[in-house]
């Protein structure tokens, strides 16, 4: 049953990853997004860290895909043209691509990946209390600091989004 | 023996489903009742069904009560024409419907609907119990944008369009509200976001005998009580936040380009969005199913006390489903932009000075 039910659920999360990477159509591709952070949620789920697959859900899937849709809605951005005539900037991607999915494979050949490790893997911070203590006690500084790093581009997207409004005529921009 | 564990919780989730559609159902006559009195109608009352209505007292009392009016308009779902217009993205118009009925039925799964003692041990009545319980529910609903949203797009039409930027807007800014006004219950609660423990928290009396008040965290808390039904009237698109509808400008909304049943599925799945809404903020307000003044060890054992504290829960979440139809007819709508006022410039800063007080207050008073 577990082992039918992570398979499902990897399934769930790299299919609509490879699809996402290959549409077209930017709705498509969000929606596929959101399908693939389900399915990584419902890892962590199965991991018992349920605190971390609601946050998942909650964070990305339930607010950065909604906004990402918004904008793709409202720009109107539809179809990715096609990439016929672009091929140079497909090559270092794909080279890159190429090289990341070999070494594993070089590395489990050449025996030094050895063995997988299948274990009772149990998330040490499961209930939301332990998650808030070790955040505020050993990961302080970590935390602190992609908080200062959520700030930075706060103040960089609101600059950049005033930019804008007085680079209207004068008129309108005062409004 | 797993499969028939399986079984059993299978048909346990299929009895919750049934009993929060009937509702959920039922309010929709309600809504229709309630508008009515309101305005000094009568509403519907001629709807009947062949023999049950003509027996001779009570049928004619539930055909005046409009209580056929629900079969009918569910028949009426079903058996119309499926209109399915060459304009729009056929795969997105069909799924929209699904994805905005389902998150109301997946928070079903961990709402505690009442409280089963055992040798004085009480367990929550639910169909599962995470210690996450709130997250998951925020969460899921937070999903519910989604259905809107592609809604509006796939029909590819002005008016449906424009409802569905509004809905997704509307939702990313009251979500915060959301979470910013539950943050000081769960504090006071003492870290734990299990839905259960919540309602344990408010079983007794506030203050003493002296004071006399339910120990509920709408008395204690009233100004998170506040925002969060602002907000939640706002997250399941009542008026007075009915923005992604619209019917005065925006025609229908996101749904004006669907008919018969995916329109259905829209319509009855605002209702179950209410009275899951309404359910949740019972529990987490209003004190679950404890009596006023009663502590939650006055329920007696078994199944008694069990369908007696369901029964008390249901109560207030169909007084909360009234409060959402009589709140319609009292307050005129919003403006788009009042209402992105509303969010952003009062709610929002009113949540967070509203988390810190009570912050510092329980830092100061740890005996609360």
């Amino acid at each position: 049953m577990h082992e039918v039910l992570f398979y499902l659920f990897a399934a769930m999360t790299l299919l609509p990853a490879v699809m996402l990477v290959c549409s077209r159509n930017t709705v498509n591709a969000a929606m596929l997004m959101i399908v693939s952070f389900v399915g990584t949620a419902a890892l962590f789920a199965m991991l018992q860290a349920y605190l971390l697959s609601v946050l998942q859900i909650m964070v990305y899937a339930g607010a950065v895909v909604v906004l990402f849709l918004f904008i793709i809605m409202l720009l109107d951005a539809g179809r990715i043209k096609s990439f016929k005539g672009r091929i140079k900037q497909i090559i270092v991607p794909l080279a890159f691509f190429v090289a990341l999915s070999i070494l594993p494979v070089l590395a489990i050949l050449s025996g030094r990946g050895g063995e997988a490790q299948v274990g009772e893997a149990v998330a040490p911070a499961s209930s939301a209390e332990q998650f808030g203590l070790l955040l505020f006690t050993k990961y302080q500084l970590p935390f602190e600091l992609t908080g200062f790093l959520l700030l930075a581009a706060m103040v960089g997207v609101i600059f950049i989004s005033r930019r804008n409004v007085s680079a209207l005529p004068k008129s309108e921009g005062k409004e | 023996m797993d499969w028939i564990d399986l079984l059993i919780t299978l048909l346990k989730a299929v009895v919750v489903v049934v009993i929060v559609m009937t509702i959920s159902g039922y309010s929709v006559v309600g809504e229709r009742k309630v508008s009515s009195w309101v305005q000094g109608r009568v509403g519907p009352n001629r709807t009947t069904i062949p023999l049950l209505g003509s027996i001779p007292v009570i049928g004619k009392l539930l055909t005046r009560w409009g209580i056929f009016q629900l079969p009918a308009d569910g028949a009426k779902f079903l058996f119309k024409e499926e209109p399915l217009p060459d304009h729009v993205n056929k795969f997105y118009y069909n799924l929209a419907p699904i994805i905005s009925f389902l998150p109301p039925m997946i928070i079903l799964t961990v709402l505690p609907f009442g409280q089963y003692v055992k040798d004085g041990v009480s367990s929550a009545v639910a169909l599962t119990q995470t210690d996450v319980g709130i997250l998951f529910v925020m969460a899921v609903s937070s999903l519910g944008v989604y259905g809107l949203i592609l809604a509006g797009w796939a029909a590819n039409s002005k008016f449906p369009f424009l409802g569905g930027i509004r809905a997704s807007s509307q939702m990313i800014s009251y979500e915060l509200c959301i979470g910013l006004s539950l943050l000081p219950v769960f504090m006071w609660t003492g870290g734990t976001l299990d839905l259960f423990a919540v309602v344990q928290a408010q079983g007794g009396v506030l203050f003493g005998e002296s004071f006399g008040l339910p120990k509920w965290f709408i008395f204690s808390q009233p100004l998170s009580a506040l925002l969060y039904l602002v907000a939640l009237f706002a997250e399941t698109n009542r008026l007075p936040f009915d923005m992604p509808e619209s019917e005065t400008d925006l025609v229908g909304g996101f749904h004006t380009e669907y008919g018969a049943f995916k329109f259905g599925l829209f319509f009855v799945g605002e209702y179950a969005h209410m009275a899951i809404g309404s359910a949740l903020f019972s529990i987490i307000f209003l004190g679950g199913w404890s009596i006023p003044f009663l502590p939650l060890s006055a329920y007696p054992e078994g199944i008694l006390g069990a369908v007696l504290s369901v029964l008390v829960l249901a109560a207030k979440t169909i007084f909360l489903i009234f409060f959402y139809m009589w709140i319609r007819w009292t307050l005129p709508r919003f403006r788009y932009d009042q209402v992105m006022n509303l969010g952003w410039k009062i709610l929002l800063p009113l949540a967070v000075a509203n988390l810190v007080a009570y912050a510092i207050v329980m830092a100061f008073m740890p005996g609360l």
